[in-house]
């Protein structure tokens, strides 16, 4: 198209349209989980048992880590498609680590997913690759050396009994996992780097407009970077959390993981085309997705599948609401 | 003077990027059948050839699919879920006889690329984006018609498509051979293939050329679906199960890798039939010449995922020149 | 204070910039124009980074300096402003404002309380009122330009450069533009302005570097030169070879039909067009005049149905078009060569074979599958009428020159065989010889009945080429001129909006 000018379409139908699709996108999340949550709470007394509560937050704060690392992928116009990989392989090196002690268990899987996240990055942001076909080489990299060094597949290793790595994940205050903080305290400084740090509005910008951002010199390649190792560390931290959960490196768990993850980020109002989105929204995604879920396990009846077609249909709707707000934006 | 020849240096390597893209796979293809058949036993027989080409065929009808979603800059993330979709739906009919039962898979699957066509065509939304949404779905809703089970299929004509032969060589093969041909006749004689390039290459263009751009691309993405759902008939014939929590597992990944491999840019306006073709018979020597050399599967992902790579910056290479 | 002295930068066989030197004083506004294709764009993007000369210099204060990417030039401070506003839509007004410079809190964090009041602070400077929380992309494209200009001369800058910075403003924002240059100008600041309007350029500007074809034409005060001299020297022949013959291979006035093939009535599209009607009989050539950014592009863009339309219809040979449907247009023979060859013409990664048939497919397949032995000899009939220049059709496009890629696109639309073209600047940026053979088969084109719209930036050829010329201003008609007021004064009042 042609670069005019064109202003605003003044009507109040328009203005209407816009603040309604603007409030469901942002919003339509949260607006969800609460009716979800409401349904759930009155119609499953066990929903509302602390323990359940307790089963809920602890199930979420996995895929919440990595949906984290997501956030920001997507923020920059990227995809990762090698998490569900990494949180598997960050599982299997923990638990192969945590018998040479609690620091090598937490640092191992960190440090290989970091670095491929990292390879990732530099792929991208150097060679100008496209970000699903270099995640999607690396899913299969990371699932190949999963494979490889639990004898492909056979050998399960398990954390040591008396290891200090197992309370990571089964240490617990006020009855929540200890992830479940963790989770959250990342999540609190992933928000905060995001908003309010120049990395943060470099990674908006790069999403946003990456001409322009390069044009104003902001470092796009290094931000690329960041984002796609932070992704990489924190699935190996999910991993490895796991791991300490589980109390061992279970090979088959992550397969569709990464599509999960890009689900509650894009419903929890991301856009999937980059320039915006919030880690609360990526929060309140996670929610709606495993209570979605837990209402499916409490009906008991309903095949635990419905998950999948309920995230699938959700994501559509929240992909067709962005789109159609993006048309009634002006200006671009 | 070193201008000049840093010049010079560029333009070979992009000379070699380009040749490497253009020919690289069919290279590739007659090297590993050459080593094959020196260093590897038991390879020059005829049951080997047909087992590979079994395992080929299903992914090598879904490739076809996938370069013509390529070729207009899209991509299809959803052929696993159709293919699972088609498979869950197969048992259900399979009752009034194989026809009506592949025929309503089919169908499904067309509706499904119809579906996607149309999210990409009329809603503007990225491709990527708009079958990720039936590919998070679609397997969930394929499990949920088939109850999430396995069901042994023993309806004997059925069968007969996935272990069958004509005139010694396999039916599913026929098939994948017959579909690659109408492929590459439609990409190259027809108005709809010459159409289906031209959007890939220039949108806008295309567009302010008269061409019916949005009907094309829901024809694109509908037969993307279709051969999905064709792959995932025949897969399951020859498993005389349908699984649809396994069938097409990361068939995504496979298509893309093969057309990817056989020369055609992700930035679209070129659709390599035979080069596609090609791509998943490497794909498969690659994988047959590993494990038949003892070799383990996850040295085998790892290989792959250094093809795919590699692939992917000839052909940027290409494109940026 | 910034100088380049004989750079040289060269693309893919093309030499943009061909030993240029220009330097810019501290507190000097200094234009530098020249058509498309100039080199205007290049050197500026030498100056700011963005290219590394092949050879030549470039100095700042006095210094060899070299960047190695924008932000270098920046840090050393030169600013600039681009046509398209290079800032973020979906980040806040504040956050474009200082991108990359946050001001910061104690805890080394971004100071949202502080960086909003400084941002409206900045603004309100520039008498800009606008919520600086507020997303960049939810303001008019004029806004958002003036944000960038904000931007641009609160970095420190020693130079601002200015590309076409009034292209997208209204009044009221240019006076505002000029309010801020000036104050630049006071303040010691060197401002490099690039900008096609010479009102413009002679209220504002002290000196005045002219590029022609890459190369350095001319340089010096701007007071020294008048408006035909500086035009003349654009367009690179003498002011007495344009007064006497004219600067086109367009020949005489043509014989036209009675009835009009096309009729436009009142075509309006938001705040693009109003009610603009145009027609065009067979045989006849009309010209489209008005400013950059009138609304010529547009109307041919709504005939076509590739511009939406609030309201107004297209007739050809009477009957009324579908709104909105190039196919449909198309399928009536009514035909447009879009403006930006590149990105709406040709198609880059197929052969020339295939970009000429691409719009005829129809009629050269049967049953959906195409003929080759049609296709050969329409190619074969167009290439050579036209004189393109390919060693086979099968070459591809993109390695045409621009010229030739222009010849493909025309042969595209004439073996639709249509009744009525529509040429958005059919000339631009190709070479003199390939201009000049285009301007010849318009020629033919209208004289074998084709109704021809033309669409040109430049008067000579609308002059010389048009049988009757529309003038747009604003999107609205306003003048229509033809036989013996088809001349450059009359016209120049249509486009000011004095009575012709």
């Amino acid at each position: 198209m042609t670069a005019v000018i064109t202003d605003p379409p003044d009507t109040a139908a328009a203005t209407r349209r816009e603040l309604m699709t603007g409030v469901l996108q942002r919003q339509g999340a949260a607006i969800a989980l609460v009716i979800v949550v409401a349904v759930a709470w009155f119609s499953f007394p066990r929903f509302g048992s602390l323990d359940n509560l307790r089963d809920l937050a602890l199930q979420s704060s996995f895929l919440a880590v990595i949906a984290l690392g997501m956030t920001f992928v997507i923020i920059t116009g990227g995809i990762d498609l090698s998490v569900g990989s990494l949180y598997a392989l960050g599982g299997v090196l923990a638990a192969y680590g945590s018998q040479y002690g609690f620091l090598v268990a937490l640092a191992l899987p960190l440090a290989v997913c970091g670095l491929i996240g990292f390879v990732n990055g530099v792929l991208v942001a150097r060679t100008k690759m496209a970000p699903f076909i270099v995640t999607l080489a690396s899913l299969l990299f990371a699932r190949g050396l999963l494979l490889a060094i639990t004898d492909e597949g056979s050998n399960t290793y398990r954390v040591p009994a008396d290891s200090a790595f197992i309370e990571l994940g089964r240490g617990t205050i006020g009855g929540f996992g200890y992830p479940v903080f963790i989770a959250l305290v990342l999540c609190v400084i992933g928000a905060v780097v995001l908003r309010r740090t120049r990395f943060g509005q470099s990674v908006f910008a790069t999403g946003g407009a990456e001409q322009s951002a390069l044009l104003m010199g902001l470092p796009v390649a290094r931000t690329k970077i960041t984002v796609y190792t932070m992704s990489g560390v924190l699935s190996g931290l999910a991993g490895a959390l796991t791991a300490a959960y589980l109390q061992s490196g279970v090979t088959v768990i992550g397969v569709g993981t990464e599509l999960d993850a890009i689900s509650v980020v894009v419903i929890g109002g991301t856009l999937l085309t980059g320039g915006a989105g919030t880690v609360l929204g990526t929060v309140i995604g996670v929610g709606l997705r495993n209570v979605i879920q837990n209402i499916i396990n409490q009906i008991g009846t309903l095949d635990s599948n419905y998950q999948s077609v309920v995230s699938g249909a959700f994501l559509l709707l929240v992909v067709v609401l962005q789109r159609s707000l993006a048309r009634t934006k002006p200006g671009r | 003077m070193t201008a000049v020849t840093a010049t010079a240096g560029g333009i070979d390597r992009a000379r070699v990027a380009r040749w490497l893209q253009e020919y690289g796979v069919y290279v590739a293809v007659a090297a590993l059948l050459l080593f094959n058949v020196f260093f590897t036993a038991n390879f020059l027989t005829l049951g080997n050839f047909r087992t590979q080409l079994v395992q080929a065929a299903p992914v090598c009808i879904v490739a076809l699919g996938m370069a013509l979603v390529i070729g207009t800059e899209g991509v299809d993330l959803s052929v696993g879920a159709v293919m699972a979709l088609a498979a869950s739906l197969i048992p259900l009919y399979l009752g009034a006889g194989p026809v009506p039962a592949i025929a309503i898979a089919l169908v499904v699957g067309l509706a499904a690329g119809t579906f996607n066509g149309f999210l990409v065509a009329h809603v503007g939304i990225q491709p990527i984006v708009a079958t990720l949404a039936l590919l998070v779905g679609g397997r969930g809703l394929a499990l949920v018609i088939a109850n999430g089970q396995l069901v042994q299929l023993h309806d004997k004509t059925f069968l007969e498509l996935g272990t069958g032969d004509l005139a010694g060589i396999p039916i599913s093969v026929w098939i994948a051979g017959l579909l690659s041909v109408v492929m590459a006749l439609l990409v190259g004689r027809t108005t709809f293939g010459r159409r289906l390039v031209a959007i890939g290459g220039n949108r806008t263009a295309s567009a302010l050329a008269g061409l019916p751009v949005k009907a094309v691309l829901v024809g694109v993405y509908a037969i993307c679906g279709l051969l999905a759902a064709v792959a995932g008939v025949l897969a399951t014939a020859r498993l005389s199960a349908s699984d649809p929590a396994d069938i097409g597992m990361l068939m995504e990944l496979s298509a893309i890798t093969a057309v990817v491999v056989g020369g055609t840019a992700l930035t679209g306006g070129r659709v390599r039939i035979l080069g596609t073709v090609f791509g998943v018979i490497l794909m498969q020597l690659v994988r047959a010449t590993l494990i038949k050399h003892n070799l383990p599967d996850s040295t085998a992902q790892m290989v792959q995922a250094a093809i795919i790579v590699v692939a992917v910056y000839v052909a940027r290479e290409r494109s940026t020149r | 204070m910034l100088e380049v002295t004989d750079v040289v930068k060269e693309f893919v066989g093309v030499r943009a910039l061909d030993g240029v030197s220009f330097a810019v004083r501290p507190g000097e506004v200094h234009a530098l124009v020249g058509e498309n294709g100039a080199g205007k764009s290049t050197l500026i993007k030498v100056l700011t980074g963005v290219h590394r000369p092949d050879s030549g210099e470039v100095r700042l204060r006095g210094e060899v300096v070299s960047f190695d990417r924008p932000v270098r030039a920046q840090e050393a401070g030169i600013s600039t402003i681009y046509q398209e506003v290079n800032l973020v839509p979906l980040l806040s007004v504040a956050a474009n404002v200082f991108l990359g410079r946050e001001p910061k809190t104690r805890f080394g964090l971004v100071d949202w309380a502080e960086m909003n009041r400084r941002a409206a602070e900045l603004l309100g400077g520039y008498g800009i009122d606008t919520d600086v929380k507020r997303p960049l992309g939810t303001l008019s494209v004029g806004a958002q330009q003036m944000v960038a200009l904000v931007r641009a001369v609160s970095t420190d800058a020693d130079v601002v450069i200015m590309d076409e910075p009034t292209s997208s403003l209204e009044p009221r924002e240019v006076e505002t533009l000029f309010s801020v240059v000036e104050r630049l100008h006071e303040k010691g600041i060197a401002v490099v302005y690039v900008s096609h309007r010479m009102d413009e350029l002679y209220r504002i500007c002290d000196q005045v570097t002219v590029l022609r074809d890459g190369k350095l034409v001319h340089t010096g005060p701007l007071g020294d030169l008048s408006r035909i001299e500086l035009v003349s020297m654009m367009l690179g022949r003498s002011v007495n070879d344009i007064r006497e013959h004219g600067a086109t291979a367009f020949g005489e006035d043509h014989q036209a039909g009675r009835e009009p093939i096309l009729q436009a009535d009142n075509l309006s599209s938001g705040v693009r067009l109003s009610d603009v009607s145009v027609s065009i009989r067979p045989g006849e050539v009309v010209g489209l005049a008005g400013l950059l950014g009138s609304g010529r592009t547009e109307t041919a863009r709504a005939i076509v149905g590739a511009l939406p339309l609030d309201g107004g219809t297209v007739l050809v040979g009477g009957k009324a078009l579908k709104s909105g449907d190039v196919g449909a247009a198309m399928a009536a023979g009514v035909n447009m060569l879009a403006e930006d060859r590149k990105a709406e013409g040709i198609i880059p990664n197929l052969s020339v074979r295939e970009n000429i048939v691409l719009a005829a497919l129809p009629q050269l397949s049967r049953f959906g599958v195409v003929s080759r032995d049609k296709q050969d000899k329409i190619v074969d009939t167009f290439v050579k009428r036209l004189r393109i220049k390919v060693s086979n059709p099968d070459q591809l496009v993109s390695e045409l020159s621009g010229g030739n890629q222009q010849k493909v696109l025309l042969a595209r639309w004439l073996c639709t065989k249509p009744k009525v073209l529509l040429l958005d600047e059919p000339t631009r940026g190709i070479d003199v010889g390939a201009k000049a053979e285009v301007q010849a088969l318009i020629d033919e084109l209208a004289q074998e009945g084709l109704a021809v719209l033309l669409i040109s930036s430049e008067m000579e050829e609308l002059l010389d080429g048009a049988d009757r010329l529309v003038v747009l201003k604003d999107g609205a008609v306003v003048g229509e001129l033809s036989g013996d007021d088809l001349t450059q004064d009359k016209v120049l009042a249509a486009i000011a909006g004095e009575a012709p």
